[in-house]
């Protein structure tokens, strides 16, 4: 009985009812948040004392970098689960965020050499922090890779689930890379324990884009799993009946 | 738990701790590779090697910078505290680049342990702020410095927290 809450993830189609009832809300949610800290940061916090605007450059990077190590984790647990309980729900919810993830990991690295450039003096510098968040992209990569490899969809979501498990070893590395060696990236101005050294004017259009990111990246992943739940169970009678009868889409 | 699943419960746990342990060995036994630049402590100590191209990092000594009226040759030391480092380069600096400000520098050791550089990179630190709130910082860690010796806490660095003085000028 405990168990029940847990189960009923198992059913694609009482997750295509429940998340597109949530949809809206995140998604309103999602673009509030968004252009508030965008109009908040972008505009209205002062410029840095060294590096002027260039520093707002930390309210797209740090968001962007944070979700990227935050679903791979996603994305390995979902792969667990997946292992697991031979969920196929968890594989879809892999499959997606490894889409999701390895986009917010290209726009990290991007907007970073983006904001090298005129800081450092270089786009690119192969430190620590830097090629360990390339690896992740490319794990990332390689979980899509090997997930389009397989014909059969239970060995693909069996080997990609494995990829993903063992690469979770990488996040503590991208996070801790600046504190175990030298690098020219410099360590995380945003602590969880202790003050940020990212002035309080600074910091609170930050959080609000952090927050607003967390809520897009749960639009997007709940976006990508609805279509590949549909491409999936194409030919249950559920999705058939959707199908025939749109107009009763939200109310299933 | 069905004693299934805890059995492949237990496979997954398996496979993330040994592939943790297997890169935590291969992390550790490359600890030196990985690090970015050479430390001055290091280059002094004969630690680094020379004629090999490699990266110096440091903090510029303040009054060491030199530059040449006709050309972009540029000379300066870079310290950790510890030992210093002399860097020559020819060619134009980071715009953030300045006495006391981190840089990495590429280049090669020559026997006198000077690094003929060929790029220097600044290396900015995580501290943020607007410009009046560094300005009143550089006013009360001056006003500190004056009072030195009555009683006054020893100055705070940029990275820990502000100094109380800055809440004038934050609007």
């Amino acid at each position: 009985m405990a168990w029940q809450w847990f189960h009923q993830w198992g059913s694609p189609r009482w997750f295509y009812q429940r998340s597109g009832a949530w949809l809206p809300w995140l998604a309103v949610l999602a673009a509030l948040f968004l252009a508030v800290g965008s109009v908040w940061g972008l505009a209205l916090a002062p410029a840095d004392f060294k590096q002027g605007n260039s520093y707002r450059i930390i309210y797209l990077h740090v968001p962007a970098s944070f979700l990227a190590l935050a679903g791979y984790y996603l994305m390995a647990i979902a792969g667990a689960i997946g292992l697991i309980w031979k969920m196929k729900l968890a594989f879809t919810a892999m499959r997606c965020a490894a889409t999701v993830g390895a986009a917010l990991t290209f726009v990290a690295l991007f907007t970073g050499a983006v904001w090298g450039k005129p800081t450092w003096g270089t786009y690119w510098v192969w430190d620590a922090r830097i090629t360990s968040m390339l690896v992740l992209l490319f794990l990332y990569l390689g979980v899509i890779a090997l997930y389009q490899a397989f014909d059969r969809q239970e060995l693909a979501s069996k080997a990609a689930a494995l990829l993903a498990l063992v690469g979770t070893v990488n996040v503590p590395i991208i996070y801790k890379s600046v504190d175990w060696w030298y690098t020219l990236h410099q360590p995380a101005s945003l602590k969880i324990t202790g003050d940020s050294t990212l002035h309080s004017s600074m910091l609170q259009p930050l959080l609000v884009m952090i927050v607003g990111f967390y809520l897009f990246y749960a639009v997007a992943l709940l976006l990508s799993m609805r279509a590949e739940v549909l491409a999936r169970e194409a030919n249950s009678s559920w999705v058939r009946a959707l199908v025939t009868a749109p107009q009763s889409r939200e109310r299933g | 738990m069905h004693p299934l699943r805890k059995q492949r419960l237990k496979w997954v746990l398996l496979i993330v701790v040994a592939s943790s342990i297997a890169v935590g060995l291969f992390t550790f036994a490359l600890r030196e590779n990985i690090n970015l630049f050479y430390t001055p402590i290091q280059i002094v100590d004969g630690e680094a090697p020379t004629d090999v191209r490699l990266r110096a990092g440091g903090m510029v000594v303040k009054g060491s910078i030199e530059r040449a009226d006709d050309s972009l040759f540029v000379a300066f030391r870079v310290t950790d505290g510890a030992e210093s480092v002399r860097i020559e380069y020819t060619g134009i600096l980071p715009d953030l680049f300045a006495e006391g400000e981190a840089i990495v520098a590429t280049g090669v050791l020559d026997q006198n342990r000077v690094l003929q550089a060929s790029e220097v990179l600044a290396k900015h630190d995580e501290t943020y702020m607007p410009p009046e709130v560094a300005e009143a910082m550089e006013q009360g860690h001056q006003r500190r410095e004056a009072q030195k010796g009555s009683g006054a806490e020893s100055p705070s660095g940029y990275s820990k927290g502000y100094p109380s003085e800055e809440k004038n000028y934050d609007r």
